[in-house]
C-alpha cells in the first residue's frame, strides 16, 4: 500500500547543525495490517511517521501510495491526500482549546464542504462508538486524559480513512488507559483500518494487536525488519 | 459537498475562535469602535452641516453690496440702490439694516434685524430659540415666552422695551439662534442710523450667469462699494467648516496613532497559541488557503462589525445628540450655541473612503502573519 524506497530526511541542510533524521530507509506498509515503528526517543520514528503520513516531504528517495507516486506532488494535493487517506493522533493529542469535543471530531471535514447536520451525525456516531457521547458538548479542556485521547480517535476517523498513524499513543496514559487504546485499535483493524503506530510502550508493540515490528535506531531500520 | 457549506464551516469555526480570545477581540473592537466613531462623527458632521448651511443659503440674496470706509463696512446710502437698480439684468434692490448687539445680562452677542414684516408694528420683536434663554441661569430655567419684554439698550443709554411677539422656528435654528427682528423705526433707534442709510443692499438678478457682469458694473459705478455674491458666502463656509474639522482631527491625530499601533500589534503578532492551532489544521488536513481563508474572515468580521458599530454610534451622536461631544468646536464662536439637530446628509463617498482606510487594512494585517504560519510544515506539530 505505501512503499518507500531509499528515504533520506536532513534537516538544516549545509548548516553547521546538520542533522540526518532518516538515513536511506526502504519500507513497505501492507493494508489491512498493524505495523509498529519501534525504537528508543531519537531513532527517527517520528519523522518517519510524518513522511507515510505525507506531512513531510523526504530530502531524497520516493514514496509510493496505492501505486501512485506522490513524492514530487504539489502541497495541496499532500493535504487532500493526507485529509481522505490518514487519520492522525498525535502524542499530546493537540485537541483544539476553548471549543466542544464534537466540535473536535468535525474540524478535518470543514474544507470538504459537507452538510452540517450529516457531518454532525457522524461524529455523534462515532463518540457513540467511543462510549463518549455524554460528552459531546463538553469543552475538551475538562475531559481526562483518557477521554481527550478517544476524541482524538474520532477526530482521526470522522472523514473514514483507510490509515491510521498514532504517534506515542499511550504515553501520557497509565497502564489500564492503554490497554483500552489497544483494544479501539483492534476493532478499528477488524473494520479495515491499515495501523501504523509509533511507540516504545510494550504495551503497544507486544500487543496481539500488531503483526509487525519494525525496529530503528539512529534513522535507520534494524537489518531484521528489512523487507 | 458545497462552497457555501465549506464557506459556513469556516465562519463557525472563525465565530468561535474569535469567542475563544473574546477579551483580546473585545478590547480591539471596542478601540476600533471608538476611532471610526470620532472620524465618521467629523465626516458626518461636516458634510452635514455643510449641505445645511448650502439649503438655508439657497434663498440668501444672490448679491450683497457693502460700503467701504478706509477699509471698514460702513452704512450705505439708499440713493446707491436707485442707481443699482438701473442696471440692466437687476430685478430687485432693497437696502436691510441689520448688526450686532451685545446683551450684557447674559454676555451674549444677538443679530438685530429689520423686518419688513414689522414695519406696522413698531415695539414688537421675533426671537431666536437662543435668545428666549437669556434670562437662564444656572439655578433658573425660565425662558422668556411670547408677550414677554426685553429690554435693549440704545445708543444713548437709556432703554428700549420691546415685546415678544413669536419665537422663530428651531427649524432654522442654525441661522436663527442668536437671531432679533424688529421693525425698521427701532432698529434705528437702538443704533442712530439716519433714516436715508441701510447696513448694506441685496440684489436679486434674473440671470445667474450675469452675476459678475452685475458686480463689476456696481464697483465701477460705486468704487468705495464691494460686492459679495452668494457663491462666495458658501465658499466661506465650507472654508471653514473643513477647517474647524482639521483642527479636530489635528487633536485627535495622537488617538489615531496610538490606535494604529494597538491594532497593528494585535493583528499582526500570532499567540503561541494560535501558532499550535494553525499548525494543528494543517496536521489534520487543513490546506493553506482555508487557514487563509479562515484569518481573512476573522479580521473581515472583526472591522466590519467595529466599522458599522462605529458609524452608526457616529450617525446617533450627530443627528440624534446635535453633535454633544464636539459641538463647541464644530458649531461656532457664538456664546448662544444653536440648539438643532442637523438634517441627516451622509456622503457615500466619504463612508466607502474611511471603509477603504480602516477595514482593508486591518483585514490585509490580519493575513499577513497568518500566512507565514500557515505555510510552515504540517509535521512541525508532531514535534511539540
Amino acid at each position: 500500500m505505501i512503499h518507500l524506497q531509499n528515504i533520506h530526511k536532513v534537516f538544516n541542510a549545509g548548516r553547521p547543525n546538520e542533522f540526518a533524521a532518516i538515513r536511506g530507509v526502504n519500507l513497505t506498509i501492507d493494508s489491512l495490517k498493524a505495523t509498529a515503528l519501534k525504537g528508543p526517543s531519537g531513532s527517527g520514528k517520528t519523522t518517519l511517521l510524518s513522511i507515510l503520513g505525507c506531512m513531510a516531504r523526504p530530502t531524497s528517495g520516493r514514496i509510493t501510495l496505492k501505486e501512485r507516486e506522490i513524492t514530487s506532488l504539489p502541497e495541496r494535493f499532500l493535504t487532500d491526500i493526507r485529509r481522505k487517506t490518514f487519520g492522525f493522533m498525535f502524542q499530546q493529542f493537540h485537541l483544539i482549546k476553548g471549543i466542544t469535543a464534537i466540535e473536535n471530531v468535525m474540524i478535518p471535514a470543514y474544507p470538504d464542504g459537507e452538510k452540517h447536520s450529516v457531518l454532525k451525525k457522524r461524529a455523534i456516531g462515532l463518540l457513540d462508538l467511543l462510549n463518549l457521547s455524554h460528552k459531546a458538548s463538553a469543552k475538551v479542556e475538562w475531559l481526562s486524559g483518557g477521554e481527550a485521547q478517544r476524541i482524538a480517535i474520532a477526530r482521526a476517523l470522522i472523514n473514514d480513512p483507510d490509515i491510521i498513524i498514532a504517534d506515542e499513543p499511550t504515553a501520557h496514559l497509565d497502564t489500564h488507559l492503554s490497554g483500552e487504546f489497544m483494544e479501539i485499535m483492534s476493532r478499528l483493524k477488524a473494520q479495515g483500518k491499515t495501523l501504523l503506530i509509533a511507540s516504545h510502550d510494550p504495551i503497544v508493540y507486544l500487543s496481539d494487536v500488531i503483526d509487525r515490528i519494525v525496529d530503528m535506531r539512529d534513522g535507520m531500520i534494524c537489518p531484521v525488519d528489512a523487507p | 459537498m458545497s462552497a457555501i457549506e465549506k464557506q459556513r464551516h469556516i465562519i463557525d469555526f472563525m465565530l468561535s475562535s474569535l469567542w475563544r480570545r473574546k477579551g483580546k477581540n473585545l478590547s480591539l473592537v471596542v478601540v476600533y469602535t471608538f476611532v471610526i466613531f470620532l472620524l465618521a462623527s467629523i465626516m458626518f458632521f461636516s458634510h452635514a452641516i455643510k449641505k445645511e448651511a448650502g439649503l438655508i443659503l439657497k434663498d440668501a440674496p444672490e448679491i450683497m453690496v457693502q460700503r467701504l470706509v478706509a477699509g471698514r463696512q460702513s452704512f450705505i446710502p439708499d440713493s446707491y440702490a436707485d442707481a443699482i437698480r438701473k442696471i440692466k439684468g437687476v430685478q430687485s434692490v432693497s437696502p436691510r439694516l441689520w448688526g450686532y448687539y451685545y446683551d450684557g445680562q447674559n454676555g451674549a452677542n444677538y443679530t438685530l434685524m429689520a423686518n419688513d414684516d414689522l414695519r406696522d408694528w413698531p415695539g414688537d420683536i421675533l426671537i431666536g430659540k437662543g435668545v428666549t434663554l437669556r434670562r437662564a441661569t444656572a439655578t433658573d430655567n425660565t425662558i422668556i415666552k411670547k408677550n414677554d419684554s426685553i429690554p435693549f439698550k440704545t445708543y444713548d443709554g437709556a432703554y428700549l422695551m420691546l415685546k415678544v411677539k413669536g419665537i422663530l422656528p428651531a427649524a432654522s435654528a442654525l441661522v436663527t439662534s442668536d437671531l432679533v427682528l424688529v421693525s425698521e423705526s427701532d432698529f434705528r433707534k437702538i443704533f442712530s442710523i439716519a433714516t436715508d442709510h441701510a447696513t448694506d443692499l441685496v440684489l436679486q438678478v434674473g440671470n445667474g450667469k450675469e452675476l459678475s457682469t452685475i458686480a463689476a458694473k456696481i464697483t465701477q459705478l460705486y468704487p468705495d462699494t464691494r460686492p459679495i455674491l452668494r457663491t462666495e458666502i458658501l465658499r466661506t463656509y465650507d472654508a471653514v467648516f473643513d477647517w474647524r474639522a482639521g483642527v479636530i482631527i489635528v487633536i485627535l491625530s495622537g488617538a489615531f496613532f496610538a490606535f494604529i499601533i494597538l491594532a497593528w500589534d494585535k493583528a499582526t503578532g500570532l499567540s503561541a497559541e494560535e501558532k499550535r492551532e494553525i499548525g494543528i489544521l494543517k496536521a489534520i488536513g487543513w490546506e493553506t488557503s482555508d487557514i487563509l481563508l479562515m484569518k481573512f474572515w476573522e479580521g473581515a468580521a472583526l472591522s466590519l462589525s467595529a466599522f458599522l458599530m462605529g458609524i452608526l454610534a457616529a450617525y446617533l451622536h450627530i443627528f440624534l445628540t446635535a453633535s454633544a461631544l464636539f459641538a463647541p468646536v464644530l458649531k461656532g464662536w457664538s456664546v448662544l450655541y444653536p440648539d438643532f439637530r442637523l438634517t441627516p446628509f451622509v456622503s457615500p463617498y466619504e463612508i466607502a473612503i474611511l471603509f477603504f482606510l480602516t477595514v482593508i487594512p486591518y483585514t490585509v494585517a490580519t493575513i499577513a502573519p497568518s500566512w507565514r504560519s500557515a505555510t510552515i510544515d504540517p509535521d512541525s506539530v508532531m514535534r511539540t
